[in-house]
């Protein structure tokens, strides 16, 4: 039962990853693709939080009477990453509102199609 | 009891991930992420990331999904069917899947404090931040003063997509002659309770923003939560109002203004006599020097988190009203 | 404080019950009109009660401030919430089902005529 308890976090965290990365690979339609992305971007930045957790510790803050604090660095390093992540998928959105604009259609195969007729 | 919430949010999570691979409505998929990124905020929250969860909460179930709504708007709302096979794809995951989880077998067990990453560099930033920078938020402490040259680097990133979006779509303002229905005009309880709301929201945004050192909170959080309120007062009443309060114009000078003034502190204080970014030569005491810069550096990322990304969302929102006058 | 520990309690198990049987409701309910309707029992009734149950637990200090404001600002949002779905629904074209069963009920008779 340890085990388990040990590695659930990974196992969800694989899990998603592979959820978002099968998102990413299968779907057709590019908002549905984006949406994959974020799915696994999610979950990566869940692998490095659940690095820096110490059971019975607390959020790295001082306070008193307070001696184990999770660690503060995978924090800092996501907290930046999601609002760098949020930023690059509006210029992923925007390249699909070009996209369809050019094409009509924002399906893979269909403007893959107009591609290879030209 | 806090590992059973751990194992029941987590499991919801995995659900919910599931769930967006069959869904066709590409509007309940995108809802879907929404709750997604509620629910992974939770999750950081029982992590002890209380600065990411708020962070998670307010870009990733806001502003992201506003944009991804935006994007649906101008690209149709449903998912054709796919023809080809999935067969491929998801033996590629399968197999990728069990190669990461027998890698997985190999990590520290979860939540030991004699883990690998907790030897190094960590013990350090609790041990000394305190004392050397003399902020209670340890987050903030490495975010805005030991990595003070890395955060420079994400603000410049965030304000690279920012003009990648614009180059992309741009801002089209509207001329005066055509000002056609926009806004939620028969929303009058709407209309009321959002104009009681954004000041609070803004103040919040504020609290945040100048609390940051002492509690989860900083300039990330505060410029999206501010861009937030602007965000609900555009959708409310309507994008050409929203231009006579915050214009696009201004917003382009806000952003680049931010990104200067991070800069601006690390070259005053290669000026005073130290390296880039070292807050220490700010004032004659290094502690309270530090607390300058951080202010200071705070103040410009929050200010060009705010202008990027109300800017990104006036982009999305000017092409999404073009395409429905069309 | 043991008195206030039991009548904390019972707040929060009577919220937990609200907010289950709205979930419930969500899920059984047979229209939106309805389902909205048990969503909006969570994010009222349900909340007032799970806040109240918490701020008998806090020692009277920054956190009972924080969750009063926490208290007024779902007072505020939730059922501006709950009516803008309806009244999006309503401006969408939504029938509620007696509607949809009176409408239904005069097409059949147009039909036979």
């Amino acid at each position: 039962m340890s085990f388990i308890i040990d590695y659930y976090n990974y196992w969800i965290v694989v899990f998603l990853m592979m959820t978002g990365f099968y998102i990413v690979i299968s779907a057709n339609n590019l908002v549905k693709k984006i949406v994959g992305l974020n799915i696994f971007q999610t979950s990566v930045f869940m692998l490095y939080i659940t690095m820096g957790k110490v059971s019975g510790g607390t959020a790295p803050i001082v306070a008193e009477g307070v001696t184990l604090y999770s660690n503060p660095l995978p924090h800092v390093l996501i907290l930046t990453a999601i609002v760098v992540g949020v930023a690059t998928t509006a210029v992923g959105l925007s390249l699909i509102v070009r996209i369809k604009r050019a094409y009509g259609t924002v399906e893979e195969n269909e403007f893959q199609n107009e591609d290879d007729a030209i | 009891m806090a590992v059973l919430i751990d194992l029941v949010l987590l499991a919801m999570l995995a659900i919910t991930a599931l769930r967006v691979i069959f869904l066709k409505d590409l509007f309940a998929v995108v809802m879907l992420f929404g709750i997604y990124s509620f629910l992974s905020a939770l999750i950081f929250v029982s992590l002890d990331a209380v600065d990411v969860a708020f962070t998670e909460a307010s870009v990733g179930a806001g502003i992201s999904t506003v944009l991804m709504l935006g994007t649906l708007a101008l690209t149709g709302r449903t998912e054709k069917e796919n023809k080809h096979s999935s067969l491929l794809p998801f033996l590629v995951v399968v197999v990728t899947g069990a190669a990461l989880v027998y890698g997985t077998l190999d990590m520290p067990p979860f939540g030991h404090p004699d883990n690998p990453v907790h030897e190094h560099v960590a013990p350090r930033y609790i041990e000394q931040s305190p004392k050397e920078v003399g902020l209670p938020n340890m987050v903030t402490s490495v975010l805005a003063s030991y990595r003070g040259f890395d955060t420079l680097g994400e603000t410049v990133v965030v304000f690279a997509a920012a003009i990648g979006v614009m180059s992309l779509l741009g801002i089209r303002r509207r001329s005066e002659d055509e000002t056609p229905e926009s806004g939620l005009k028969e929303h009058q309880v709407l209309r009321v309770v959002a104009k009681l709301l954004i000041p609070f929201v803004v103040l919040f945004a504020l609290y945040v923003q100048f609390h940051g050192d002492f509690g989860p909170g900083g300039g990330f959080q505060a410029g999206v939560i501010a861009a937030a309120a602007f965000i609900l007062y555009a959708l409310v009443y309507g994008l050409p109002l929203a231009f006579q309060v915050i214009g696009p114009k201004f917003l382009q000078l806000l952003a680049p203004f931010g990104v200067l003034l991070y800069a601006s502190v690390g070259l005053y204080s290669m000026f005073k006599g130290g390296l880039f970014l070292d807050y220490n030569t700010l004032a004659s005491d290094p502690v309270a020097g530090q607390h300058y810069g951080i202010i200071i550096i705070e103040l410009g990322v929050g200010i060009t988190v705010f202008a990027v990304m109300l800017s990104i969302f006036y982009a999305f929102a000017s092409q999404a009203e073009r395409s429905n006058v069309q | 404080m043991f008195v206030l520990d039991i009548i904390s309690s019972v707040l929060l198990v009577a919220g937990v019950f609200f907010g289950l049987s709205g979930a419930i409701g969500l899920f059984k309910f047979p229209d939106f009109f309805t389902r909205v309707h048990a969503a909006s029992v969570t994010d009222s009734i349900a909340a007032i009660l799970i806040i109240s149950g918490l701020l008998l637990q806090t020692s009277f200090d920054l956190n009972t401030a924080k969750l009063i404001f926490i208290f007024f600002f779902l007072m505020i949002t939730s059922p501006t919430a709950s009516h803008a779905l309806a009244k999006s629904a309503r401006h969408g074209g939504l029938l509620s089902m007696a509607e949809r069963k009176t409408s239904d009920n005069s097409n059949t008779q147009e039909n036979q005529h």
